[in-house]
């Protein structure tokens, strides 16, 4: 299947029992919108927070943005309720939370499958994104990445994580910072995008900053935000520099030489020039623009 | 009858009558006869002004059934002025008052509604009422309609006999005996005492109500002497938490902040936004996070601000203090850290109402105005504006100065969100018309900016804006947006009555509020 490129800067968490929240957040400017029916939404709202994204998704599409669904967790007595309205309400993709094995994709990408010929969907157009929350996922990020087509990102979830690893989680973040550098190895070798953890104090604007910079510089695709306030901050580190912007334009054009000249193949000094680069290449100039960079 | 802006109007409500909403620019020019003048007075026969009770003072005013009153707003919801006051008139057996404060605070214990109910009042002319008081009266408390004046229409009423003062009670956080007096100092400062100018210049008499005898002369003097009557000490005017304890903080609503930091991109966008630019943005959340943000928009560009204008609050004093601008001119103090910069700096200046927002006089500051950011609870698709009424028709606020700075200003900035809980902000008609749509330059909202085709500065606000990257809307957009989330609300049912006359700021009537059927 053919994915389309979307920016993945900043990824924003909307609680789905909260209408207000819901409408407010299509006008930030974060990328992707979550909307969650798992940690936020209590054990007596699954029902109507379920109805109500469906609903939301359906009828008031916020334009512009990619569209996510966070069901609850694979082994919960809601996921086949929640893969039903999730998949039907039409979103970009479905967030599934502490992914620990490949099988367990493959379970989910059958189920998606299912539902979408049900519903007279395109069998395979909604994607996933596998939340890394447990040692044991990012032991087999790379399997679980590779697991299935739909799967085009990765986002790791610190809190969890650490619980998992009887680690005491910092603002320093020492405690995960292999964990990040595991994920995005294994998203790099699967050529799916690496999301990276929240940063939970809502209120430290310049510890955000300082983690940010460390997401960016990792080499992470955007990061997990949830709160309005932490997204223009996340987005500022994902503007691309003069020299990042001038290499993705010489990707492309080297890509469409290819084609003009009908070549199976294509080179860029002296390196193949993959489907993953290419697709890089168009978020690196997508990233531009959206900070307002012609290119 | 119909108005400019297509309201229904009847021609005469009990004793009103109407004078049609003609147009902005079709303001009335023709001066009516004036009243006003300084009379020939003398002072007390004994040479005392001191009273020993308020109800002693109140009998020496000649305060008879059916007379006006009058009092400021200054002291907002910490006001302890007001109540005490109608208490000794009551006390007194004084019936049938006309209430006429500068704005109707939402003060309880003893509520407001308590005179209406048993008589001490009978008409309240004011710039808003809210709360009880509010409700009351659009469930039809009243006999004689309310009738609501924004700020720059009160002062030329005054001075016009539209609305003649018998007694104004005037509260003072600092007075001498003799009837010198500030709110600038004290405990209970409230800052400006701007709106009572214009009473104590025409009111037939003037009462000082204070808590803190100083003594004389009383320096800073914001009312002098010569206007004074009488003075009264009480043991407390106001509640100081109540009048603005410390400075406002900035609003942490993800939303408001978005729609404040837009405003000030719009306002940075302008080319009028440049050195000596001048500014006045209000006390609402999204204005005073406007005010942080425009600061920052002004030290990026090293811009400086001549003037800022109307309320201040702390964060404008800030602003001055870094030299951002250069004269604060202050008709109202909307916190403590505003009430006392007036007398802790030269070039923050105490000014009258009438020099803020009077459109008869020889030149309002609003004249000289470039920039103005105002609140409101609707706006719709012609850019009318509400600043009274709520979604099922509850009075929700007052119309303060917005009218006068919406029409003064060169670009006035309505800052809004497009829904507001399960409520359209953007909807096809205003349920009351408070200002016209032809003075609003353009609303700010989350979803965009929509600019107003028939706005004097239209086109070289689309070309500024246009060039700043803004997003901009149409205000159509903006409302089909608002109904899309929230469906269309059933319309408000009122009787015939008429609860609430509107004035537009040459005192023609802009729109009437009718009673809710319930």
């Amino acid at each position: 299947m053919e994915r389309k490129t979307a920016l993945k800067r900043t990824s924003l968490y909307v609680s789905g029992t909260n209408p207000v929240n819901m409408i407010q957040a299509g006008f930030y400017n974060e990328d992707c919108m979550v909307f969650d029916l798992e940690d936020s939404v209590p054990a007596t709202e699954k029902d109507a927070a379920r109805l109500l994204v469906y609903h939301m998704i359906r009828d008031h599409r916020p334009a512009g943005k990619y569209i996510l669904i966070r069901v609850n967790g694979i082994y919960s007595e809601w996921i086949d309720e929640d893969l039903e309205a999730a998949v039907r309400a039409r979103p970009d993709a479905i967030r599934i939370p502490k992914v620990e094995y490949p099988e367990e994709v493959t379970m989910i990408a059958q189920k998606i499958s299912r539902i979408e010929e049900e519903a007279g969907i395109e069998v395979g157009s909604t994607e996933l994104w596998c939340n890394i929350e447990s040692y044991m996922g990012v032991f087999n990020a790379y399997e679980i990445a590779t697991a299935s087509d739909r799967v085009v990102a990765l986002a790791l979830g610190a809190e969890d994580f650490t619980a998992s690893m009887r680690s005491q989680r910092t603002k320093e973040g020492a405690e995960i910072f292999y964990a990040r550098n595991a994920v995005l190895m294994a998203c790099r070798k699967a050529g799916v995008e690496a999301v990276d953890a929240v940063f939970s104090d809502i209120n430290d604007l310049e510890g955000l900053k300082r983690d940010t910079a460390l997401t960016k510089n990792l080499g992470f695709d955007g990061k997990t935000v949830v709160h309005p306030r932490q997204i223009d901050v996340v987005n500022s580190f994902f503007t691309p520099s003069a020299k990042e912007i001038r290499y993705a334009k010489r990707v492309l054009e080297a890509v469409e030489e290819g084609k003009r000249q009908s070549k199976g193949a294509v080179t860029l000094d002296g390196s193949m020039i993959d489907k993953p680069m290419e697709l890089r290449a168009l978020t690196t100039l997508a990233q531009a623009r959206a900070a307002g960079i012609p290119v | 009858m119909k108005n400019a802006v297509g309201r229904e109007l009847p021609e005469q409500i009990g004793n009103y009558t109407v004078k049609p909403f003609a147009g902005t620019g079709k303001a009335q020019k023709v001066l009516p006869p004036v009243v006003s003048k300084r009379q020939p007075r003398l002072g007390p026969e004994d040479g005392k002004k001191l009273c020993e009770s308020l109800q002693e003072a109140i009998r020496k005013t000649g305060l008879k059934d059916g007379m006006t009153i009058s009092f400021h707003h200054s002291f907002r919801e910490g006001d302890m002025i007001i109540g005490q006051v109608l208490t000794a008139i009551r006390a007194l057996g004084i019936k049938g008052l006309r209430f006429a404060p500068s704005a109707v605070v939402n003060i309880k214990n003893p509520s407001i509604v308590d005179f209406v109910k048993d008589g001490t009042i009978d008409r309240i002319e004011a710039s808003g009422i809210r709360g009880e008081l509010g409700d009351a009266v659009i469930d039809g408390l009243m006999e004689q309609p309310v009738i609501l004046r924004p700020h720059g229409a009160r002062p030329r009423a005054i001075e016009t006999g539209e609305l003649q003062i018998d007694v104004a009670f005037i509260g003072a956080s600092a007075s001498d005996e003799y009837g010198n007096c500030t709110g600038q100092i004290g405990p209970n400062a409230c800052g400006s005492l701007g709106y009572s100018f214009v009473d104590a210049a025409n009111a037939a008499q003037v009462v000082i109500v204070t808590d803190n005898l100083v003594e004389y002369p009383c320096c800073p003097t914001s009312i002098s002497q010569q206007y004074v009557d009488y003075v009264v000490v009480i043991d407390q005017i106001g509640d100081p938490a109540k009048i603005g304890a410390g400075a406002a903080r900035m609003t942490k609503n993800p939303r408001d902040l978005m729609i404040a930091s837009r405003a000030a991109d719009a306002i940075a966008a302008s080319r009028l936004f440049k050195d000596g630019f001048s500014f006045q943005t209000g006390a609402g959340a999204i204005s005073i996070a406007c005010t942080n943000y425009l600061a920052e928009r002004m030290e990026e560009r090293g811009i400086k601000a001549s003037f800022a204008l109307g309320g201040m609050t702390a964060n404008i004093i800030e602003m001055f203090k870094k030299g951002l601008v250069r004269v604060l001119e202050c008709s109202q103090s909307f916190d403590a850290v505003a009430a006392r910069a007036i007398a802790e700096y030269p070039n923050i200046l105490e000014i009258d109402n009438s020099v803020y927002s009077n459109p008869y006089t020889r030149g309002s500051m609003l004249d000289k105005l470039n920039f103005g950011v105002l609140g409101a609870l609707e706006v719709d698709t012609d850019f009318n504006l509400n600043i009274l009424t709520g979604m099922s028709g509850e009075m929700m606020g007052g119309l303060g100065g917005g009218p006068d700075v919406a029409d003064g200003a060169d670009i006035s900035i309505v800052t809004i969100p497009v829904i507001r809980g399960r409520t359209p902000s953007i909807v096809p008609k205003v349920f009351t018309c408070c200002t016209p749509g032809d003075s609003v330059a353009m609303v700010v909202t989350e979803a965009g900016i929509a600019l107003n085709p028939k706005h004097k500065y239209y086109d070289m606000l689309k070309e500024d804006l246009e060039a700043a990257g803004l997003k901009l809307v149409t205000i159509q957009y903006l409302c089909d947006l608002a109904l899309s989330y929230t469906g269309i609300p059933k319309p408000i049912e009122t009787t015939d009555k008429v609860v609430a006359v509107v004035e537009y700021r040459d005192g023609t009537v802009i729109d009437v509020i009718r009673q809710i059927k319930r």
